[in-house]
């Protein structure tokens, strides 16, 4: 279409407003001297930033996370980087089936897994902590890395597999020269965007955490009192930059050589 | 043995294809159908004191559930929000699929990261940020207050449904955007062109050729919506006060300060029930609907 929209131009830039705006009153309060987050702004500090440093509370929280973000990232990016090479490699009985259930805990809604997960741990008498968290997150980023991985394997050239087996390398050594440096920048991506979605999670950490709290736990907790807001607000903004560098370092990585990569490979071979 | 696996291994796609999906099933049977499969049978349950449940098979906490008035008023209070929220981001958010879609030339990558970046910031402080516009003191009352056009805030904006309802619009946009700006993308612009050219006018094109092509997209969007905001809990704790309550949290204090895990499990069965009737209508509603208008 070569003609112009400006109506459609100016709603979606207004909608496009709507998206952002909302997110923003979070950083520009964070430097507000006020506990208070109305107009007019009451002048400029970083005192809530510094108040973060002290918090020993927060400190854990942000370990905690962490620790479950990363074990739940890495143990969901290699099960979905199995899976998503048996679908995009394979024509098989069941597939749409299995296809499904995989997707199934992206499908359903959070709070029912996480009730679910608490009766079982509970009966098997466990005790709540982060096990259960990052059991869950595993359960939950699961399909989101299988998506990104699958887009990402689905236009591979797998005569290149089957060359390298004629020429004498194992399973093992096919997957490590030729499959991986191909698949990696979906890895990643699958990795980072993995750990954000876990980072973030509220619901199954709320009903599985007990007393250790991820980061979104202690913001929760620190939102009903209005003392406490305005380190929140800080807290929130910095968290808001992180995710967003890492979301776009991700975006950036999933798109790198997709298309070109089959040229380079041809190169190096 | 080893052996014969290996040759199995080497001979059948199947076996091939099963291997490598094993570690994802697994998980999602023990982390998800096993959990799910012992939540089902707790509903069935009856809880006798605080740490006392009575195990004998029991259909009562599904008569207890519709037999209070206050359940029964927030199942359906979440479906209405739901609705609601499906609508409002569906009819906001068509027109800038269909912009970014048809009328962006340069740069559509660059447009589509944009819209998608708010979804992946934390849905906690995204629901929170709302916290600060709407509240009684906050941005929206007092820009109103200081600019005189109030007295007195505006109470209705905080702890309501319309809270919860814009809220969640909001928060669950981009995930709308995505499948309706695919749909819309494939559509091969020369059947747009050709309706042109046969004299339909520009609301017939759409309506009898952009719109039913887009239709899987539509109920992509509309699934993606309903589903889990049926089911959620933030944003009701946080904005809703007790008008704009949903069953989540109700759920949440069963197994919390009100402790009757059976009736909770049954809550949340019955909530999956009618996400899983909900899928079944839209899909076959929609499917009707494609073959009637194509």
């Amino acid at each position: 279409m070569n003609e112009k929209n400006n109506t459609l131009l100016i709603y979606t830039l207004l909608y496009f407003g709507f998206l952002y705006v909302p997110v923003l009153f979070l950083p520009i309060f964070s430097f507000n001297d006020a506990n208070y987050m109305s107009f007019p702004l009451a002048g400029f500090t970083t005192e809530h930033y510094e108040e973060m440093w002290s918090k020993r509370n927060l400190h854990k929280a942000l370990w905690a996370s962490i620790k479950v973000g990363v074990v739940a990232s890495v143990v969901s990016t290699t099960i979905a980087l199995f899976a998503a090479k048996a679908f995009a490699r394979y024509k098989f009985r069941g597939q749409k089936i299995s296809y499904g259930a995989i997707m199934m805990p992206f499908l359903i809604p959070e709070i029912i897994l996480a009730v679910a997960i608490l009766i079982i741990w509970v009966n098997l008498g466990f005790k709540l902590g982060l096990v259960p968290v990052t059991i869950g997150h595993t359960l939950f980023c699961t399909p989101f890395a299988m998506l990104i991985l699958i887009a990402r394997i689905e236009g591979f050239d797998f005569s290149l597999e089957e060359a390298s087996r004629d020429l004498g390398e194992n399973a093992w050594g096919t997957f490590y020269r030729v499959s991986l440096p191909l698949y990696l920048p979906g890895i990643v991506a699958a990795l980072l965007l993995s750990f954000i979605i876990s980072f973030d999670e509220f619901i199954l950490a709320f009903f599985l955490t007990g007393s250790d709290a991820t980061l979104p736990m202690y913001m929760w907790g620190q939102m009903r009192f209005v003392q406490k807001l305005p380190h929140v607000l800080a807290l929130g903004a910095v968290i808001i930059v992180f995710t967003t560098l890492i979301v776009l370092l991700a975006f950036w990585l999933r798109n790198v050589g997709q298309g070109k990569g089959k040229k380079d490979i041809a190169i190096k071979i | 043995m080893l052996n014969l696996w290996r040759k199995l291994y080497v001979k059948s796609e199947i076996i091939r294809a099963y291997s490598l999906l094993s570690p994802a099933l697994v998980l999602v049977i023990l982390a998800m159908a096993v959990p799910m499969g012992l939540m089902l049978s707790f509903s069935m349950f009856t809880q006798v004191s605080m740490m006392e449940i009575d195990y004998t098979f029991t259909f009562q906490r599904y008569i207890d559930f519709f037999q209070k008035n206050l359940l029964v008023t927030l199942l359906i209070k979440s479906i209405k929000i739901s609705f609601l929220v499906t609508l409002i981001t569906l009819v906001t958010a068509y027109p800038v699929c269909y912009y970014i879609a048809f009328y962006v030339k340069k740069n559509k990558m660059l447009w589509l990261v944009l819209l998608t970046l708010p979804f992946w910031t934390s849905y906690l402080l995204r629901v929170f940020s709302w916290k600060i516009i709407l509240g009684t003191k906050g941005v929206i009352n007092s820009s109103l207050m200081n600019a005189g056009i109030l007295s007195e805030p505006l109470t209705f904006l905080m702890y309501s449904e319309t809270a919860v309802v814009i809220t969640l619009t909001h928060a669950w946009a981009a995930f709308a955007l995505l499948p309706l700006y695919v749909s819309l993308e494939k559509i091969d612009f020369s059947l747009i062109e050709a309706g042109r050219d046969l004299g339909l006018s520009r609301f017939e094109v759409f309506w009898k050729i952009t719109f039913p092509l887009s239709l899987p997209g539509v109920i992509g969007a509309i699934l993606i919506i309903f589903i889990p905001t049926v089911g959620d809990y933030v944003t009701p704790a946080l904005l809703g006060g007790t008008d704009g309550r949903m069953l989540s949290n109700m759920i949440q204090a069963y197994f919390g300060k009100i402790n009757n895990i059976p009736l909770g499990a049954a809550s949340a069965t019955i909530m999956l029930a009618t996400v899983a009737i909900i899928t079944i209508i839209v899909s076959n509603v929609t499917k009707r609907l494609t073959q009637r208008l194509t």
